[in-house]
């Protein structure tokens, strides 16, 4: 027994290595793909070279070069990438602690809020602070939105995960409806707004790969200390309790941090559907429930499929598609053979 | 003294659903309670591990009040083995009884040698060896409910609380995981509060009985003083028979239809 003990530790170190020689794999070979084309050990030199200030890591090189890898492409890849894992580890907390295999950050209305936000301020033209105020009003948009729902959802004694799912879609509901209002009236933005709700990492800068790093990297530093909390909280409340967790703080804290996490994904790249419904899915087939090895494996696959489907949006295909119509077009179809499969073999997702 | 409970009162919304009550609970006895449904008794169980509050009166748990407790020095003192045992994701069996370790183990530690030779033989004596490789999504109701029952007793804590922990057993492992409660009752000096629905098993088990209706703590004693055809026409409303039965070696009831 202690001998599978120790092959199951040393197979997440395994998985999570693996995982992240193929990350910085695609990293660099999607740095390179594009209309001008960049070999992949320049890319390395031209990153080496900015990062340690060595000129000569540069000679060689057509002055474009730099520009277009440093500038250009790598905030994009970057922003994609993190915006992938914080998807994804927000989706297997969001499972976890709703114990329902199929919500996701999405779930409690988060996403509405942000599309209903960056409706608003698209419409109104609030120029407030620059290209800032689309992102900024769809994060409170979502903040707004998660406040209302956890207000909605609790009652004398805390909040169940039904009250919540049910608070999420009402809620989502109404703002939809409200977006749609907001659309009718757009006239000539119209086209600016539903480009917005598809998703996009066009045109992303240095600075939101800082904003959403410093987000998820939070976020994931709380997922993380409390996931061996998770795991009993999918024995249900009492047992979790009996066992030494608070599950009410436990729960309201996971909660808002795996909602700020999704809002500020979603403030950054548009709405991006099925990352973090499909990705902790996959994963769990890979790794087991156990969230200690789950949230962090989940991380590096969300990062490694988001950025997969960016490159191929934006240098495979020969026109770009948006992300999130990309993300759900493969996603869902493939979701439902997972969903069919383990059906099939009665495992319960 | 484990428990104290003293004046304890408690209100769901407006509703009393524990109603001014007082015992105490001892060291080195197995204690049954019984009472008719929605009579209060999960809720009671509830107070007693501390997942909800008194609304008045008070809990002392070791001469301390039981709220002055952290969770996790609680978990290290009681387990439980609740009603519902649904587990929503695939868990394998061993897994889950590891669970039951963690309140010993540090948050970033991985398990000793010591957790597990403890989560081993505990599922021997559990009797669930033979699916502890399997996803406990996968097993039946009783066959998880015996996975509870493992899971609680890895805690090794001083006081354990049944909570219809045998509702969904057959009688052989009904039996056999009483059994290994009183037997921690006996040579281990723990303490075990059960509530149950079956009087027989109360009565060949219990040491001591506690009738609960309404909220209300109707009589306690030892199950040979207090279990007789009054007590449960009084809390029951049925026309029974209590005898003592040699090849039990315990008081039985028998029903009138």
């Amino acid at each position: 027994m202690r001998g599978l003990k120790k092959k199951l530790k040393e197979a997440t170190l395994l998985q999570l290595g693996l995982l992240a020689a193929l990350m910085a794999g695609v990293i660099i070979v999607s740095t390179g793909m594009g209309y001008i084309k960049v070999p992949a050990a320049a890319v390395v030199k031209v990153i080496l070279g900015r990062l340690t200030g060595q000129a000569h890591f540069l000679a060689g090189f057509d002055s474009i070069i730099p520009t277009v890898v440093m500038d250009v492409r790598l905030p994009r890849i970057l922003s994609a990438a993190i915006v992938g894992g914080g998807l994804a580890v927000s989706g297997v907390v969001f499972q976890g602690i709703l114990l329902n295999p199929l919500a996701d950050p999405y779930t409690l209305g988060v996403s509405a809020g942000a599309a209903f936000g960056a409706s608003l301020a698209i419409l109104l033209n609030i120029g407030l602070l620059g290209m800032y105020s689309v992102p900024l009003f769809a994060f409170l948009g979502a903040t707004a939105t998660l406040v209302f729902v956890i207000y909605l959802s609790s009652s004398g004694g805390g909040i169940t995960s039904n009250n919540l799912i049910l608070s999420g879609i009402i809620v989502a509901a109404i703002l939809s409806a409200g977006i749609s209002f907001l659309k009718y009236v757009a006239d000539e933005q119209v086209s600016v707004i539903i480009f917005w709700l598809m998703g996009s990492f066009g045109s992303k800068t240095w600075s939101d790969v800082g904003l959403t790093l410093l987000f998820v990297g939070l976020g994931l530093a709380v997922f993380i200390f409390f996931a061996r909390d998770m795991n009993l909280m999918s024995l249900g409340d009492r047992t979790a309790s009996s066992l030494g967790v608070n599950t009410r703080r436990v729960t309201m804290i996971l909660l808002v941090t795996a909602s700020l996490v999704g809002a500020v994904c979603v403030s950054v790249s548009g709405i991006i559907g099925f990352v973090g419904l499909l990705v902790p899915h996959m994963m769990r087939l890979l790794t087991g429930p156990d969230n200690q090895r789950l949230v962090p494996v989940s991380l590096l696959a969300g990062a490694i499929l988001l950025l997969a489907a960016d490159t191929i949006t934006r240098a495979v295909l020969p026109s770009e598609i948006p992300i999130g119509v990309l993300t759900a077009l493969i996603g869902g179809p493939f979701f439902c053979y997972l969903f069919r499969r383990q059906h099939k073999a009665r495992k319960i997702l | 003294m484990p428990f104290e409970l003293d004046g304890l009162t408690f209100f769901y919304e407006d509703k009393k659903v524990i109603d001014d009550f007082s015992i105490n609970f001892e060291a080195s006895k197995f204690y049954g309670i019984v009472g008719p449904n929605g009579s209060g008794k999960t809720t009671l169980v509830d107070l007693l591990v501390n997942h909800r509050q008194p609304t008045e009166g008070r809990i002392n748990y070791r001469g301390k009040r039981l709220s002055a407790y952290s969770k996790s020095e609680l978990s290290r003192q009681i387990a439980l083995v609740p009603q519902n045992f649904y587990i929503n994701f695939p868990f394998t069996v061993k897994e889950i009884v590891m669970m039951g370790r963690y309140p010993h183990i540090a948050r970033f530690a991985a398990p000793s040698d010591e957790d597990w030779k403890i989560v081993d033989a505990v599922m021997e004596k559990s009797k669930i060896v033979e699916f502890a490789d399997r996803y406990v999504t996968e097993l039946s109701g009783g066959e998880r409910q015996r996975v509870v029952f493992a899971r609680a007793l890895a805690q090794n804590t001083p006081v354990l609380i049944l909570d219809e922990a045998t509702s969904n057993l057959d009688i052989n492992y009904t039996i056999s995981l009483l059994n290994i409660a009183a037997a921690g009752v006996r040579d281990a000096g723990k303490t075990v509060i059960a509530v149950m629905q079956d009087i027989n098993l109360a009565a060949a088990y219990c040491d001591y009985l506690v009738f609960i209706a309404s909220g209300r703590l109707v009589i306690h004693g030892p199950a040979g003083k207090i279990l007789n055809s009054e007590t449960l026409r009084s809390v029951f409303e049925v026309e029974a028979k209590v005898y003592f039965e040699d090849y039990s070696n315990c008081l039985q009831v028998v029903f009138r239809r």
